[in-house]
């Protein structure tokens, strides 16, 4: 093998495991913060990409919609469970969240869809649709069972993924789609020639990773998340409610999901199912991570990446099967020194 | 006389079809430190977890003047009731100063700098140790931790569960001393001991527990002076320094 092919496989596999190590840190995130498994993640990955390459065509995306319809779904739940105490600034905040927060975005999705194409704009619009629908995700399917154990809320994120799958098909089609690179710039270093897109896809995977620590080191909020992480009766017991910080989890989970699927729906295409397996990658570096470690996670997406795009080269019908098969030593490596943990229940 | 701050009347708590707590009544007034003492097992730390709504109860529980019932523990905390729990539930991989400022999640940012004062002041060696992560302290060490994320919320009523519990003697006493101090702060304490003696020597009135009931209850000083509670739970040699 030459050095320019070798380079350019590990750039290929950096680019790629860039993007896994956003989706396993989300990964952590959630399942740290609520013990969900997100396999919906993927789901937010296709809508976020798949959202802003429709927008790109000037049409306007039908996640749009779903997320007024599940906005309004979230609120009757909220009424619901205030029901036996109304109190004005909890309706309000009900509202404004789940009515005023999808319709708002609905209404500039349909204003601004078709009469500009200007990417920062679709990006934004694409992320804020991708966001509400996380957020609401969390309000209707895993809030009301929260305090039920993790098989349960497997289970869950399992309808969820397949739910939201189907609603994908129906939005987009059985047909990929490809959207428009955010830069178009090319870099040369000697005979390896970069991309303006990866390095998009580096700055703004080095960008959120230092957003996400900023945010969990030095915020009110992100303490209180890591706080739910450790020990959730001693959060809950100052006043961190479970649902607020579901909320922001799923909420932060899938602005990462839609902006993973942003960098890459330039570079492959995607159809409504390509999510779920770009997903996963990001799932096998949080298992090798342990579902606890972020650096550990992160180190582990690059190597998942870089093995990717070796195995794609050499053996390229056996890519998957390779890259999935690296979770097997892990997890029998893992279950020998970790000591056996109970499920802790609350 | 004005109406109790926690009022708890009829409580029954049960763990499937065993009944753990058998309809209890008890009274928390402002400024007073009541203990509930009993031995492992009669059902102290089941009442106080159905108080703060870690566990579900029948009964009626009032906490000034509004019933509890709707309230989840959340809005208990919000409200100005607060839990030491006996395992004490701390944020053991934060520091102790994000511990503290957890402690305040609820109430403004200006107050909570107040808090930090007020809670360095009682416990100095926390601020010697507000960069340590609080699962590197030492038993009493987090026992004030969790006691002073607690005071952090600014309660109104504060309920320990065993503060005591594995300590050495000597922080035990500390421990005792700044339980009788936040009286004088405003703070109501309902105190769950096994130390029966420690608990009766600060406390305003007793309960004593005995298989999910109330046996005795009155003030302290009659209490400790009970034969019953004598024989079962202050021991002989407290007996025999009383005179009795």
């Amino acid at each position: 093998m030459d050095t320019t092919i070798l380079l350019f496989l590990i750039q290929d596999g950096i680019t790629n495991g860039a993007i896994y190590a956003l989706l396993g840190l989300a990964l952590v995130l959630v399942f740290a913060v609520t013990r969900v498994i997100l396999i919906p993640q993927g789901e937010f990955i296709t809508y976020g990409a798949l959202s802003y390459a429709t927008l790109a065509t000037g049409q306007v995306p039908g996640t749009a919609q779903l997320a007024v319809a599940m906005g309004v779904v979230a609120f009757c739940l909220d009424l619901y469970t205030a029901r036996k105490a109304l109190r004005a600034r909890v309706l309000l905040r009900a509202f404004v969240v789940d009515i005023v927060f999808p319709l708002v975005v609905f209404a500039l999705t349909v204003l601004l869809a078709g009469r500009q194409n200007n990417i920062p704009v679709n990006i934004t619009l694409s992320l804020l649709i991708v966001a509400a629908i996380g957020l609401f995700l969390y309000r209707i399917a895993f809030q009301p069972i929260a305090h039920t154990s993790v098989l349960v809320l497997l289970i869950a994120s399992v309808g969820c993924h397949l739910a939201m799958q189907g609603f994908g098909l129906v939005f987009f089609g059985a047909e990929g789609l490809r959207g428009p690179a955010i830069s178009d710039a090319a870099i040369s270093i000697g005979q390896l020639r970069v991309s303006g897109q990866s390095l998009v896809v580096y700055g703004i995977t080095a960008a959120l990773i230092v957003a996400l620590w900023l945010f969990f080191d030095f915020t009110l909020y992100g303490k209180a998340l890591r706080a739910m992480a450790v020990n959730r009766l001693g959060a809950r017991l100052v006043g961190i409610r479970t649902s607020l910080s579901g909320q922001i989890a799923f909420l932060l989970a899938s602005v990462i999901g839609a902006i993973s699927g942003i960098l890459i729906v330039p570079i492959t295409t995607l159809y409504y199912d390509t999510g779920f397996i770009v997903g996963l990658k990001g799932f096998v570096a949080a298992i090798i991570g342990g579902l606890i470690s972020y650096p550990l996670t992160a180190v582990a997406a690059i190597v998942v990446g870089i093995v990717e795009a070796f195995s794609s080269f050499y053996a390229s019908n056996y890519k998957e099967v390779i890259v999935f098969t690296l979770i097997i030593p892990v997890l029998v490596l893992r279950s020998l020194a970790a000591p056996e943990v109970e499920e802790e229940k609350d | 006389m004005t109406a109790p701050l926690l009022s708890v009347s009829g409580t029954s708590i049960s763990y499937g079809k065993v009944e753990a707590v058998r309809s209890v009544s008890l009274d928390v007034n402002a400024n007073e430190i009541v203990t509930i003492v009993g031995a492992n097992g009669a059902g102290k730390t089941t009442l106080l977890n159905a108080i703060m709504g870690i566990l579900p109860q029948h009964g009626r529980i009032t906490f000034d003047g509004i019933d509890l019932a709707a309230l989840d523990i959340e809005d208990r905390v919000a409200s100005g009731l607060s839990l030491v729990p006996e395992h004490r539930e701390l944020f053991g991989t934060m520091s102790v100063e994000d511990n503290l400022l957890l402690g305040a999640f609820r109430i403004p940012k200006a107050t909570a700098a107040k808090s930090f004062e007020r809670v360095y002041a009682l416990f100095p060696r926390l601020k010697e140790r507000r960069t340590q992560l609080a699962g590197t302290l030492s038993g009493g060490e987090q026992q004030m931790l969790a006691m002073g994320r607690a005071l952090m919320g600014e309660p109104r009523l504060l309920m320990l569960d065993e503060p005591s519990l594995g300590l050495a003697p000597l922080i035990v006493a500390d421990i005792f001393k700044i339980i009788g101090e936040l009286r004088a702060a405003g703070v109501s304490v309902l105190l769950v001991e096994q130390n029966a003696k420690a608990a009766l020597q600060i406390a305003d009135r007793a309960y004593v527990m005995e298989l999910g009931a109330f046996i005795l209850d009155g003030p302290a000083q009659a209490i400790s002076a009970d034969q019953r509670v004598i024989a079962s739970y202050l021991g002989f040699q407290h007996a025999s320094a009383s005179g009795i």
